[in-house]
This record gives structure tokens, sequence and C-alpha cells, in this order.
């Protein structure tokens, strides 16, 4: 009998609060532990939980009786030609029932090709050919996994030519196909727009926001492309830039308080400063309900 | 009549993994910038990414290797591996488990021939942290074996347990490059170390094995018998202890099960 089937687990629901989380990380399992911080949520990379046992379940396990918990994945290849990863899948699957997570995500992007897996988020043509591939790996995700999944938005360096949509309009068309509902990354929207040229506002403006369940926000690093012009570097290894809080302040305006998620994966701070990131989401948040509750109040 | 005129999503990816691996191949003609023109510093962007990932998670998984060689010495070394070594799998806690193997033949490090053994420890710490849970045998459900029996016993190690012998002092600078620790002369020739690695608790231990305790437990691992991995261990350390070592490994929470060998019948 495993340590873990030795306390059975007396779990917060899985509900999702319209509230700011923090990606979590092993260097932080102890001080959330012990300090058992005032935070909506937690949110872990799914691959880093496929190990048969050892302390990231022991602490994972511990976690999640005190927190509600969202599941995120970074290797299911989702926009790869190539069938999806069956193994894969069941791991995923092993993970959903083993925790119960509140929500569970993966990306617009593709990172295995030809038995090899690339470590990387990397982008598709927005062709039908495109939207066919990616509606039909999703609803079987749906189906294996049964429930339904969220996909996020990326950020991308290139464009391709071939390319017949526009990134909102391919994200829009698979929700509506599959019934997927939709993370709406506020930082690699400012990346994708900066890197391609887009206004930013306007993407925010035209995506389908009925379909957003969460909502992430991460730091970038700059560089500049061949010509010059600024290329943004979806890095998760600083703050938030102001320019992304401006951004997430308008998008919850329109779209109402929505769980919130700060990711930090490089060059991590103390604890600390990722529950300041929190808390300032947390009180674009509260700013928000207060805002609906007093329109409410009028109109009643 | 119509042309197709958008290529197959696979040969899209294949193009596109193609140019990801080598620097030297022109980057893919459909990948432009916003006004339509290739950009080879856009791209080198997801080229970057991926290189650069996979020497960090090696970092991260081969701690006293990278502060032995340094932090720029590791980094070409881990270059050079992910350049024929990709992985193979989204998991991946699963990557780098050639490291060990690809130290060992890499020339421009052949003047420190311990490093591949130091990262066998480090391998054998990542595989155990992971590995699978299980509860300890309690000592006393062998207490019914017969004495005449016992030799028959076959004993299930933890998942965990992994064991790593070295014809160099391997643990001692294994142990001395983990964290901060101080660090002091070792000599090279003083000879070989063999290491125990295990986690039947919450937390990898690592310790010295004494003589023979590498043979004995690699033969238990293979599901010999007690009696036959005594014999085995004997045969290398002529003082081996059957009782001392399996004292130990009960004590210590490594076997997880024991059953009896069951004996050929005879007069057939």
């Amino acid at each position: 009998m495993s340590v873990l089937q030795a306390t059975p687990p007396r779990r917060t629901r899985n509900e999702i609060p319209a509230r700011a989380g923090v990606g979590l990380k092993a260097p932080h399992y102890r001080t959330i532990l012990e300090t058992q911080p005032d935070i909506g949520f937690f949110e872990v990379h799914a691959e880093n939980y496929m190990g048969a046992g050892g302390p990231p379940h022991r602490y994972l396990t511990e976690i999640r009786t005190r927190y509600p918990l969202t599941l995120h994945g970074v290797g299911l290849s989702i926009g790869a030609d190539r069938p999806l990863d069956r193994d894969h899948l069941r791991r995923l699957a092993e993970l959903v029932v083993r925790y119960e997570p509140g929500l569970f995500s993966e990306h617009l992007a593709w990172s295995s090709h030809g038995g090899l897996f690339f470590n990387d988020l990397l982008p598709v043509p927005y062709t039908l050919q495109t939207l066919h591939r990616v509606c039909e790996h999703i609803d079987q995700a749906q189906e294996y996994l049964g429930r339904q999944m969220l996909l996020e938005n990326p950020s991308t360096y290139v464009a391709f030519a071939e390319s017949t949509y526009w990134e909102v309009d391919f994200i829009a068309e698979v929700a509506r196909r599959t019934g997927c509902g939709l993370l709406l990354d506020v930082n690699n929207v400012y990346v994708a727009c900066t890197n391609q040229h887009w206004d930013p506002t306007r993407y925010i403006d035209q995506f389908p926001l009925s379909h957003v369940r969460q909502i992430h926000l991460a730091g970038y690093a700059r560089d500049a492309d061949e010509r010059g012009r600024p290329l943004l570097i979806d890095s998760h290894d600083r703050q938030v830039d102001e320019i992304v809080w401006d951004l997430y302040a308008r998008t919850i305006e329109k779209l109402g308080p929505t769980p919130t998620l700060i990711e930090w994966d490089q060059n991590l701070p103390e604890w600390a400063e990722l529950q300041a990131e929190a808390t300032r989401a947390e009180a674009v948040l509260s700013g928000q309900r207060q805002n609906d509750e007093m329109s409410r109040a009028s109109l009643g | 009549m119509t042309r197709c005129l958008v290529r197959p999503l696979a040969e899209v990816q294949r193009e596109f993994a193609a140019a990801l691996r080598d620097p030297d191949l022109p980057i893919p003609a459909d990948c432009v910038d916003p006004d339509g023109c290739p950009d080879t510093k856009r791209f080198a962007v997801y080229r970057n990414n991926v290189v650069s990932s996979l020497i960090e998670s090696l970092g991260e998984s081969y701690p006293a290797v990278r502060r032995l060689l340094g932090e720029a010495c590791f980094r070409e070394t881990a270059r050079a591996h992910a350049a024929q070594d990709l992985p193979r799998s989204p998991v991946m806690l699963e990557y780098g488990a050639e490291f060990p193997a690809f130290l060992a033949q890499f020339e421009p490090l052949a003047d420190f021939p311990y490093l591949s053994d130091v990262a066998r420890i480090e391998r054998a710490w990542l595989e155990s942290y992971h590995a699978a849970e299980a509860a300890p045998l309690d000592p006393s459900a062998l207490a019914g074996v017969p004495e005449h029996r016992a030799g028959d016993l076959c004993l299930t190690l933890h998942p965990s347990v992994r064991i790593v012998q070295s014809s160099f002092p391997a643990l001692s600078i294994w142990h001395m490059n983990i964290g901060d620790a101080a660090v002091q002369p070792i000599d090279l020739e003083g000879g070989g170390e063999d290491a125990l690695v295990a986690r039947p608790e919450a937390e990898v231990q690592v310790r010295a094995l004494p003589a023979g305790g590498a043979l004995f437990l690699a033969a238990l691992a293979e599901n010999e018998c007690l009696a036959k991995a005594a014999e085995r261990a004997s045969e290398s350390c002529p003082e081996f202890n059957l009782t001392d070592h399996l004292t130990g490994l009960l004590a210590t929470g490594l076997v997880i099960a024991g059953r009896l060998k069951r004996r050929r019948s005879r007069g057939h």
C-alpha cells in the first residue's frame, strides 16, 4: 500500500474560482504547505507529474487537499499532423482521475514529429487543413478524457505564408466546431500581436470571449528580428509587463471575473514575489466584481 | 480547374522539424515575417528554444556534472548531446538517460573518465526520486521461514533501488559537488566506490555499499534467491556476510516482498 493511499483525499471542490492562481513549482512546495497562502488555485504542468511516484506526487496530493487545481498540458502536440500519442492521452487521463483538476488545457501548437519531441510549442499554418486536424485531435482528447478541454492561443515568432485564417478566426472556428473552451493567454496575445504586427486591442475585442474559461499572465523578453523590429519572446522568466496588465484589465472588463493564472517557469523568484503578482491580478478581479455589483444595483 | 496550392501539413512540419534540428539548413520558405519575407532571426527563436530548453533540462538533472564542468563547458557538452539525442517522449523527466553513456565517449572530456560514473549516480538519483511508492516488508513476515529454507528466499527490492558501481571514487566526487559542498582533493587512484540509491520514504538516500553489496543487490534484482545472490557476492568478496547485508536491507525498508523459491521435485 502506498503512502498516497494511506491518506484518503478529502478535497476542496474542483470548481475553479474566478480568482488568481499560481503555477506550482517544486521549490515552493514546502513554503506553500507551511504558510498555506490565500491563493485561488494552483496549476501544474501535467508532464511534470508523469513519474510513477515520489515527492512530486506526495506534495501535489497534499496541496490538492487544500486548493483547487488546474492541469496544463505542454506535450500533447495537438497541432501535429500525426495522430495523437495514445500513451500520452492515457497518462493525462490517469492524472485527471487522480487529481480531479477543475480545468484541463493544452496549446494550439505542435511539439512532436517523427518520433522526436522538441520541447517547444511550435506554430501551425492557419489553413482549413490544419483546422480539420486540430478539431479531430481536440474531439479525440475530449472524448478520451471524458471532459471539455481548453485550448490556449499561442505566442508566435513567424507566420506561415499559406495561412488563410487570422489566428483569432481560426481559434473561434475550432471552439465552435469542437465545443472546447478557451484559455486566453494575455501575454501571448501581446507577444503575438507585437511579432505579427496586429493590434492587441482588436485581438481581444474579436476573440470569442464567451468560450474563455481561464486566463494566463506571464512575463516576456525583448529581442529584435533581422530588420531590427521588436521581437518579443514568451519567456515566463519575469514579472508580467505593465502593458500586459493593462490589456488584462481591459479583457476582464469585457469578460467579467475569470480564473487567472500567473505563470513563471524560468528564473524562479521567491514565493513572496509570485504571490505579489497573484495579489495584483486578484485586485483587478475584485475591482471588476465590485463594478459588476454596482451596475447590477443601479439597474435593480 | 483547381490546383492544390496548399502543401500537406505533414510536409510543412517535416520541413520545419528538419530546419529546427539543423541550423545549417535554410529556414522553411513559408515561415515569414509580417511582410511575407523570410527572417532567419525569427526562425532562430524556435531553434534556440529547443536547444536551450534541453540544455536547461539536462542541467537540472545533472547538477554535480554541471558544477564539475563549469557552466560554459557544461552548456557546450549538453549542446553536443542534444544534437544527437533529442527527447523521444513528451515526458521530459525521462530525458537525459543516455547522457552518462554520452559522456563516456565524448572525446573532449576524455581526460575526465569519472564524469560518466558521477552522471550515472545523478541519473540513478532522478529515477529513484520518480520511482513508484511501495511499502517495506515487515521483517517479522519472514520469521516463519524455516532456517534450512532461508537460502531459497527470493526478495523483491523497493522500486526506487538503484546500484551504481564505479572504478573511481565517483560517490565521493558526487557528494562533494551537490549543493555548495566544500571541495577537497580526491585521490582518483584510491579505488572504486559502489553507491546505493534508494527512496524507501519521502527523500532519496545515497550511500556507499560495503564490499560485495553491489553484486548481492544486483543478483537479488535479477530474482536470484538469497543463497545464489550470496554466492555471487562471495565470489569476488570472500568476507561477504549474508546476515549483515540482509539485516541492513530489511532495516532500511528496501525489501517490499519475499517468497520461497519452489524446489524442484525429485524422482522424475
